[in-house]
């Protein structure tokens, strides 16, 4: 008697847990398309809005004023131009970023690494720490303060990069120190006991070893930067033209579609040059999870 | 109480050094000598004390003692990888053919003694090639083609690995199985033609028919090179070292012919030790 109960209870249960199971799946499945529908939806409207716009022209010519765009809205045609200003400024200010905050990122991620629990190693991990929480329009008004009026004075290209590439140096530090830190140390011991001075331990098998995971770092320090208006604002300022002057006032791709934004004629701007930007960190994207694949230690 | 030096014919009429407990045999014409040698990571607290010994040319010893005795304290000593650790004290000497070392560069130092590792190590950006010339690559030493080539076909030759990668010497060496990996180590200190190799538990990862293969070769090579073998397997120790040294708690306790120290030893401990009562 008491056995066929425990059977039948046993079943029910079973088969319960069946179905708890079967809601629960549902569920997460339901919960994770809640959460990635805003990507889907951004990118579908960016296309269906952007794409229109997005010709050769967009890329080599600079951005159209308010007239132009008029006249070719009134005429029923896309509006003319492109963000050749903003593309070329915000690589070249990327560029002159990653040339500070590179070196500087990389070497003293190597020095945390390798003294890691030194007093001073902790100072300085978390002075880097608390910069990486800095809001980024901070960090604009920092560069304001010194580089626009103490050493450009007036807003420029470099004042712009400075305040990308102290956005950066966090970024690459972290992802150094991490990356070396998983490289197991009987690969320096390798080195060190083939009689290799230590600096070219550090820069002939550490740094080739984790390659991978450095340029990683690297490339989403670059891909957060891309995007980032707040700081440029207040030290780039945004060009008409394409400029290559580091003293000079320069363009940036982010500034463009804040620009585009506050003028209602340039309003369709916004979807291409925002379609373009976000494919381009996607690509970014794309590049360091192939790499990350690919390398030894990433 | 006694001090006589061995007899090279008949290595098993020696007679040690007898003190305070400890059996230490008296090597002749010494490659190396090591004398009084004491370390501490700690102050106060010595991994290696007061260890004095001399290493017999062109053959095995054996480094045996339960774990965290100083086994692998004492060997990095010999080729100073020891200094890595910053707080480190060294107190006493070591010889390498009457040169102090610690006179000698480390760099030369280390390519006079090389090193393997317990886990095979190969530089994974490195072909096989390029490991087993690492040591002048990154050192920046420059050498013409046909000589590297020449290097690297000797020394994989040397650890019988040559057979196997001569197609695929440009492909990655971590490619390789464990045991031939650890081989391409082994080449890859060869390469520079040591006197003397240092092992610390160079088959403790690696499988059955690896390590045969391993211990081989270990055989072949102390006819050109001197052996300094960390190990935990008894019978590895047995079957391929000359000579055996036995520490227990940073002390050299008992060091002789490994034959007569496996079936006759002198100190209680490595009787114990060899009999399985601790370790
Ligand atoms: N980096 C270090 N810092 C501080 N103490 C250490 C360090 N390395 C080793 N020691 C200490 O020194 C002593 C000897 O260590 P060692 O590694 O030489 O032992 P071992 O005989 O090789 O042991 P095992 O057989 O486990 O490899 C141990 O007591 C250990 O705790
Ligand atoms: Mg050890």
């Amino acid at each position: 008697m008491g056995k066929i109960r425990y059977n039948k209870i046993q079943t029910d249960g079973f088969s319960f847990r069946l179905v708890k199971n079967k809601v629960f799946y549902c569920f997460v499945i339901f919960m994770s398309m809640i959460a990635i529908s805003p990507v889907v939806f951004i990118i579908i409207k960016l296309v269906i809005k952007g794409i229109r716009q997005i010709n050769l022209n967009f890329f080599i010519d600079n951005a159209p004023n308010t007239l132009e765009a008029m006249t070719a809205i009134a005429n029923g045609e896309i509006i003319p131009g492109g963000i050749a200003n903003g593309i070329t400024g915000s690589i070249f200010m990327v560029l002159l970023a990653s040339v500070m905050a590179i070196p500087l990122g990389v070497l003293t991620g190597i020095y945390l690494s390798e003294n890691q629990d030194k007093v001073y190693a902790n100072i300085i991990r978390n002075i880097s720490e608390i910069l990486q929480g800095v809001p980024s329009i901070v960090l604009g008004i920092l560069s304001y303060l010194w580089i626009v009026i103490n050493i450009t004075r007036g807003f420029s290209a470099f004042a712009g990069s400075v305040s990308l590439s102290i956005m950066m140096l966090p970024l690459i530090i972290k992802s150094t120190e991490e990356t070396l830190k998983m490289i197991p140390s009987t690969i320096k011991e390798a080195a060190l006991s083939l009689g290799v001075p230590y600096h070219k331990v550090i820069f002939k098998v550490l740094l080739p070893t984790g390659l991978g995971g450095l340029l990683t770092g690297i490339l989403l320090a670059i891909s957060r930067v891309l995007g980032e208006t707040a700081p440029l604002m207040l030290t780039a300022l945004g060009s008409s033209v394409i400029n290559f002057d580091v003293t000079k006032p320069t363009s940036a791709v982010p500034l463009l579609i804040w620009e585009f934004y506050n003028d209602p004629n340039l309003l369709d701007l916004v979807w291409s040059s925002s379609l373009f930007l976000m494919g381009f960190v996607l690509i970014l994207n794309i590049i360091v999870k192939k790499m990350a694949n690919k390398w030894v230690y990433g | 109480m006694v001090n006589r030096n061995i007899n090279e014919s008949q290595l098993n009429d020696y007679l040690m050094t007898i003190e305070m407990n400890k059996a230490i045999i008296d090597i002749k014409n010494p490659v190396l000598t090591i004398k009084d040698l004491s370390i501490s990571y700690e102050k106060g607290k010595y991994a290696v004390k007061d260890v004095s010994a001399g290493i017999k040319k062109n053959s095995i010893t054996a480094i045996m003692g339960p774990s965290g005795c100083g086994k692998s304290t004492l060997l990095r000593a010999i080729n100073r990888m020891h200094e890595l650790y910053p707080s480190i004290q060294t107190f006493g000497k070591i010889y390498l053919d009457n040169e102090d070392i610690s006179a000698i560069p480390s760099i030369k130092l280390r390519q006079k003694i090389g090193m393997v590792f317990q886990r095979p190590n190969p530089f994974p950006t490195m072909s096989i090639y390029d490991n087993v010339i690492a040591g002048y690559k990154l050192n920046g030493t420059r050498i013409k083609k046909s000589r590297k080539d020449e290097i690297v076909e000797k020394s994989l030759s040397d650890v019988v690995l040559w057979d196997e990668v001569k197609d695929s010497l440009h492909k990655r060496g971590t490619f390789l199985s464990g045991g031939q990996q650890q081989r391409l180590c082994v080449a890859r200190t060869l390469a520079f033609q040591p006197e003397i190799i240092l092992m610390d538990e160079p088959t403790s990862a690696l499988d059955p028919i690896a390590t045969a293969k391993i211990e081989d070769l270990l055989v072949e090579l102390k006819k050109k090179y001197t052996i300094i073998l960390v190990t935990h397997n008894m019978t590895q120790a047995a079957r391929i070292s000359d000579l055996s040294m036995f520490m227990y708690l940073g002390e050299l306790i008992e060091y002789g012919i490994t034959k007569s120290l496996f079936t006759n030893p002198v100190n209680k401990k490595t009787e114990e030790y060899l009999t399985g009562k601790f370790g």
